[in-house]
């Protein structure tokens, strides 16, 4: 069992309150990959240290170990330059370099190259021209390309988390890096927000609103500030969840009867029912394959989760083990479902094989809930309590590696991993 | 049509009513209201002629009326509106029948454990149990709206059994507050 504190504090800029976040990593059992990240050149005089985000986002995947660069003078920046025995003798896989030049234009140009320290071979070398602003960003697609090259599986640095802070009566919908730097407040409102969903291509957030003293379905358009009222039908509107290809979400709705699922075109328009029970359905979740629709549904007498074709359908049940299963998440290749299950009074992250039906139980906090996975399926961020307050947390999927994410202020809750970028 | 739906309607609040003097723990106020004083609910009823009120409170906000009292508490994992709280939901019922004019919100509400939108679907149920005794005492449906606000709007802020207790209710609203 290690444990440490993950370089100290990272400024929450946007936030009034000047809310401090503190990492806190708890890592498991598993290999981890000892990999120097060298200063770059130059980089002391930019406004941000590139190779420090770098380390920072391997660090807390909890897959990397980074090995201690004290002492190495004169720092390389270029190939001719590395010693490769030296860093063998370090014990060190994997070495990544790199310098920050100022263009005449005043951009600067990134460049970095990564090595496997026994072949003595160069396994990726990138260079970007940017604003000095977006040096951060550069970082994160750095990290992005080294986790790739080292593990085989997407990174997602560059990926942005949402989720809801509250503060005495205030509630705000903040979107940040999914380190939760950069967080900025995209809606704030005297009532609650819960719920906020990502569209698939991350241009657009659904969300619960009880502006209108109950719950109302919004659309926001992020980069426009935009929103519009998806389904705002008598009673309650809640748990939008968008299709893999964008063009509809499932919601719940009690217009008709008590909570049912429904499915509405993402342009507004009526609402489908997707299945008629005398019981409680909602928390719907499109499989990756758009497929199917897994929900919550009592209607065996006790909460669990369900399936239905995603087009309406005879439901089949998925978990049967205990008297409280909850809230289900596709994982990103529709295999998994991650879910809230209750066991002793106690409210935890698991996970369901949809194949063997096999669950695995992640995180051993008494309230944690809200799972949503990381696009590449490795980590599955939640909400969790500590001092009554609501932290973000993460898990590692095979629940080696845990991340808190630590706000020094506000009850932080509901949170959603954005997809990957675009570009 | 709608005078002998009505007329069930007022049927079945009498009977309703007058099935409640054997129980114990409903407020001898309701029934006497039920009968002889339909426009003061919650009166307490006098044996001196002098103290006789004169109304003037509005029985919705005066504490010593009975529709004063909104929030109806649920056990964990429960629905049921329980014994204790059926008197505070008759008088209520009793009253809308009376004010035909009047509108009800309730709002169904959870602790915080769980999930958040199956707490919401929870509270929804709560605040449809409470319409539930409402509708069979001649309310009709149309005038009630029931809406849930999940764990979101807590009565008690704490993160105890104490806190969770006061959390798991529905609350009846009036129009226009």
């Amino acid at each position: 069992m290690k444990r440490f504190l993950l370089a100290g504090l990272l400024a929450f800029a946007a936030l009034a309150a000047r809310a401090q976040l503190t990492i806190d990593i708890t890592t498991s059992g598993g290999r981890q990959i000892p990999v120097a990240i060298l200063p770059f050149a130059g980089e002391a005089a930019q406004p941000q240290s590139v190779s420090s985000v770098v380390g920072g986002d391997l660090a807390r995947t909890g897959l990397f170990r980074l090995v201690n660069t004290v002492g190495v003078s004169p720092i390389p920046t270029e190939p001719s330059e590395v010693n490769f025995i030296d860093w063998q003798a370090r014990s060190s896989e994997a070495l990544v370099i790199g310098k920050i030049e100022p263009l005449p234009d005043g951009r600067v140009e990134v460049r970095f190259r990564l090595f496997d320290v026994q072949k003595q071979s160069q396994l990726a070398s990138f260079s970007y021209v940017v604003a000095p602003a977006q040096l951060r960003a550069t970082a994160h697609r750095i990290a992005d390309v080294i986790y790739e090259k080292l593990t085989g599986e997407k990174g997602v640095f560059s990926t942005k988390i949402t989720y809801v802070v509250k503060r005495g009566t205030r509630y705000e919908l903040q979107v940040s890096d999914a380190d939760g730097a950069n967080a900025q407040a995209v809606l704030a409102s005297n009532e609650p927000i819960i719920s906020p969903a990502w569209s698939p291509d991350g241009s657009r957030i659904a969300y619960v609103s009880f502006d209108q003293k109950k719950p109302v379905v919004v659309v926001q358009n992020l980069a426009q500030g935009t929103t519009r009222v998806l389904a705002n039908h008598r009673g309650n509107n809640s748990a939008p969840a968008w299709s893999p290809d964008g063009t509809k979400l499932a919601v719940t709705l009690t217009k008709d009867d008590i909570s049912q699922i429904y499915v509405i075109p993402s342009s507004g328009g009526e609402p489908r029912r997707m299945a008629t029970t005398p019981a409680i359905d909602t928390e719907a979740n499109f499989s990756p394959d758009g497929q199917w629709l897994a929900f919550t549904s009592d209607r065996g007498g006790s909460p669990q989760i369900y399936r239905m074709p995603a087009e309406g359908g005879p439901a089949q049940r998925l978990t049967f083990e205990g008297t409280y299963n909850v809230r289900p998440r596709y994982s990103p290749d529709g295999k998994s479902i991650a879910f809230v299950q209750r066991e002793s009074g106690k409210f935890r992250i698991a996970v369901l094989e949809v194949d063997t039906g096999q669950v695995t139980v992640l995180t051993d906090g008494s309230l944690d809930d809200s799972p949503s996975y990381a696009p590449n399926g490795k980590m599955i961020l939640y909400e969790a309590q500590a001092n009554g307050r609501g932290q973000l947390s993460a898990v590692s999927s095979d629940g080696r590696v845990r991340q808190r994410l630590v706000s020094s202020s506000g009850d932080v809750r509901d949170p959603a991993w954005g997809p990957l970028p675009t570009n | 049509m709608k005078k002998i739906v009505l007329s069930i309607a007022l049927v079945s609040l009498v009977a309703a009513c007058g099935s409640q003097e054997v129980r114990k723990d409903v407020p001898v106020t309701d029934r006497t209201t039920a009968t002889t004083q339909p426009t003061t609910p919650g009166t307490r009823p006098s044996t001196s002629p002098t103290a006789q009120p004169v109304i003037t409170a509005n029985p919705l906000t005066d504490p010593k009326s009975i529709l004063s009292k909104r929030s109806v508490y649920f056990d964990f994992d429960s629905n049921v509106v329980k014994e204790e709280y059926q008197g505070l939901v008759q008088a209520h019922a009793k009253y809308l029948v009376d004010k035909r004019g009047m509108n009800v919100k309730i709002e169904g509400n959870c602790d915080e454990r769980g999930s958040r939108e199956y707490n919401l679907a929870l509270g929804q149920r709560r605040a449809e149990a409470v319409k539930k005794v409402m509708t069979v005492l001649g309310v009709q449906d149309s005038r009630i709206e029931t809406v849930s606000f999940g764990e979101e709007k807590p009565a008690a802020a704490g993160h105890d059994d104490s806190a969770w207790s006061q959390n798991r209710r529905s609350d009846i609203k009036y129009a226009g507050e």
